[in-house]
């Protein structure tokens, strides 16, 4: 069962954001796999060891530095990976596309993305590959299990789950749920300096959407102490209902 | 081409807030473009009546596609029927409502008709003819300002920032049977089940009540429980991603950059320290309400009003005043 997973090279979470424009100051930023990316890795790896056989590729697109990060993924287990080189913005449609065109020949049974990317959260270049490859998707997959053709899928929505079957080839995005990625141990580490790990520039496709300018979040009005301990209650009641209209 | 498009979305017959925001949203663009707003649903028989009362906040026309196969969702049905009715229309932009269904169908929708999509944006408006349109990124801790050179502008909204208006004329209510073959379908649901209590989530709830690690322990979970349903319908439960992390709570219920963003209008922060991640998630809250021991936590510098003290001693008197207030209305 051969599976590819995309994943994007993302600011770490805990990062203080910077504004530098219509982008952010990167000197001195640590990256990361975005988080649910690491989470579709981990998928893959176990999709792959249920089955017995195949392999496990990385795609990614981005910048030179961008390769760390898929050494990373190939440090887990993964078996090789490619990276498109790109600038990278805001249009999950012409991420989309770089990704479809790279993806259109392969037969792998699963492509596997992250539910989202932990930096400009559009949760969107999943079902859009999946749409120009003419896959079938199921997005925000917290489990799933390979049964003969077709996967089923369980799928956190509003107010419960779902039980999803789909057909092979598909395309799924991963949330968290039960893919606690492994650390790369020392082994895998030194074992993915040899792995094939090609780059090449992705084809170039404009993007529509466009970042004019980026801006701090509105400042909130700074908020005060009611009060200490539970006496404090009955003013925090008045507070919500008479000057926030909140209760 | 100065129309816009909504997508209301019925879960069980019923049209949410989420979508009658979207309506709304759809009908100021329009008036802000000289065109009208238009509202495509799907749904199974019946859907009509309650597709009527979306007129009242500012739908020109409303469109409901009738079909057994779209009494639930799913993306195969949805997304084509979607797509071909912008085909068949002429509009300037599409608003569909950021929840779960409106964030898994909006995508494709976009691939099909090879636009653009901005996701969970936060405001959208008409400058000189344009629309520009602002979403949060990196959760939160920064706004991106954004321009699309693409027709339709597409774009999901994220719910409970969009006022609804009311307007006085009732929309045309028509509807078409969607042309479907569920049996080419290759996605197919088949089981939902119900979060065990009928437990809302979080992401359309109106109030959250969320805990932390200052609740020191799993099994304390029902003090939070209390001020939960003191505060009546319309509330989740919520948890930071250290509590989620330790296995005390659902990842379904985690706000923050790894969990879910969002912007109810009544946020508590219970024993909460304020984590930069977990301040991106819950930051457009219309009100928040932090309770901390530590009166230097930075859940503070975010909340509007702040109890310093013991939470233990703290919970119980609130959902006990809650629950009164409540009773006295």
């Amino acid at each position: 069962m051969n599976v590819t997973v995309c994943v994007k090279r993302v600011p770490d979470t805990e990062t203080r954001v910077r504004i530098d424009g219509t982008g952010i100051e990167t000197t001195g930023v640590k990256f990361i796999v975005s988080p649910y990316d690491e989470f579709a890795v981990e998928a893959a790896l176990r999709t792959k060891e249920a089955a017995g056989d195949g392999a496990v590729s990385l795609l990614s697109l981005g910048d030179a530095s961008t390769a760390e990060s898929l050494r990373a993924g190939l440090a887990m287990g993964a078996d090789s990976a490619l990276l498109l080189t790109a600038d990278v913005g805001l249009d999950g449609l012409a991420t989309a596309k770089a990704l479809a065109n790279e993806l259109q020949g392969s037969d792998d049974a699963l492509i596997l993305f992250g539910v989202k990317a932990a930096d400009d959260d559009q949760q969107q270049v999943g079902p859009m590959v999946a749409t120009l490859l003419n896959r079938p998707c199921v997005t925000g997959v917290a489990s799933f299990e390979v049964q003969g053709d077709m996967a089923v899928c369980h799928r956190e929505v509003e107010g419960g789950v779902e039980v999803i079957e789909v057909d092979l080839p598909a395309v799924l995005t991963i949330t968290k749920g039960e893919y606690e990625p492994r650390y790369a141990s020392l082994k895998g580490i030194m074992a993915a300096k040899r792995k094939p790990l090609e780059e090449k520039e992705a084809t170039s496709v404009p993007e529509r959407l466009r970042v004019d300018r980026l801006s701090e979040p509105p400042a909130r009005a700074a908020g005060r102490i009611v009060g200490e301990g539970p006496d404090a209650v009955p003013e925090l009641l008045r507070l919500l209902r008479e000057e926030a209209n909140a209760l | 081409m100065s129309d816009v498009l909504a997508f209301a979305e019925q879960r069980a017959g019923q049209i949410g807030s989420a979508a009658r925001e979207a309506v709304s949203t759809a009908a100021r663009l329009a008036g802000q473009l000289g065109g009208s707003a238009h509202v495509i649903t799907l749904g199974g028989p019946g859907l009509f009546e309650s597709a009527g009362a979306l007129g009242e906040v500012g739908a020109a026309s409303i469109a409901v596609g009738e079909h057994e196969a779209l009494v639930e969702y799913n993306p195969e049905g949805y997304a084509q029927v979607i797509a071909d009715h912008v085909r068949a229309g002429d509009f300037a932009a599409v608003i569909l409502p950021a929840t779960t269904v409106g964030k898994d169908v909006a995508p494709r929708v976009a691939a099909m008709l090879d636009v653009p999509l901005a996701s969970d944006v936060t405001s959208i408006d008409v400058d000189d003819g344009v629309l520009s349109i602002t979403k949060p990124v990196y959760s939160g801790k920064a706004f991106a300002h954004l321009s699309v050179d693409a027709v339709p502008a597409m774009v999901t909204i994220r719910p409970n920032i969009f006022p609804v208006e009311q307007h006085a004329a009732g929309g045309a209510v028509s509807t078409f049977t969607p042309d479907i073959d569920p049996s080419a379908w290759r996605i197919r649901v088949i089981e939902r089940k119900a979060a065990a209590d009928g437990a809302l989530d979080v992401s359309e709830a109106t109030t959250i009540v969320s805990g932390g690690r200052g609740m020191k322990d799993p099994e304390n979970w029902g003090l939070l429980e209390s001020l939960r349903d003191a505060l009546g319908p319309g509330v989740a439960l919520g948890a930071s991603r250290a509590v989620v992390d330790a296995g005390w709570r659902p990842h379904g219920e985690q706000v923050g950059q790894t969990g879910k963003t969002v912007a109810p209008k009544l946020y508590f922060a219970v024993g909460i320290s304020g984590a930069i991640q977990h301040l991106a998630g819950m930051r457009t809250s219309q009100t928040i309400v932090a309770i901390n021991r530590d009166a230097d936590a930075p859940i503070f510098g975010v909340a509007d009003y702040g109890i310093v003290g013991d939470l233990f001693e703290i919970l119980p008197r609130l959902a006990e005043e809650v629950a009164a207030l409540k009773a006295a209305d």
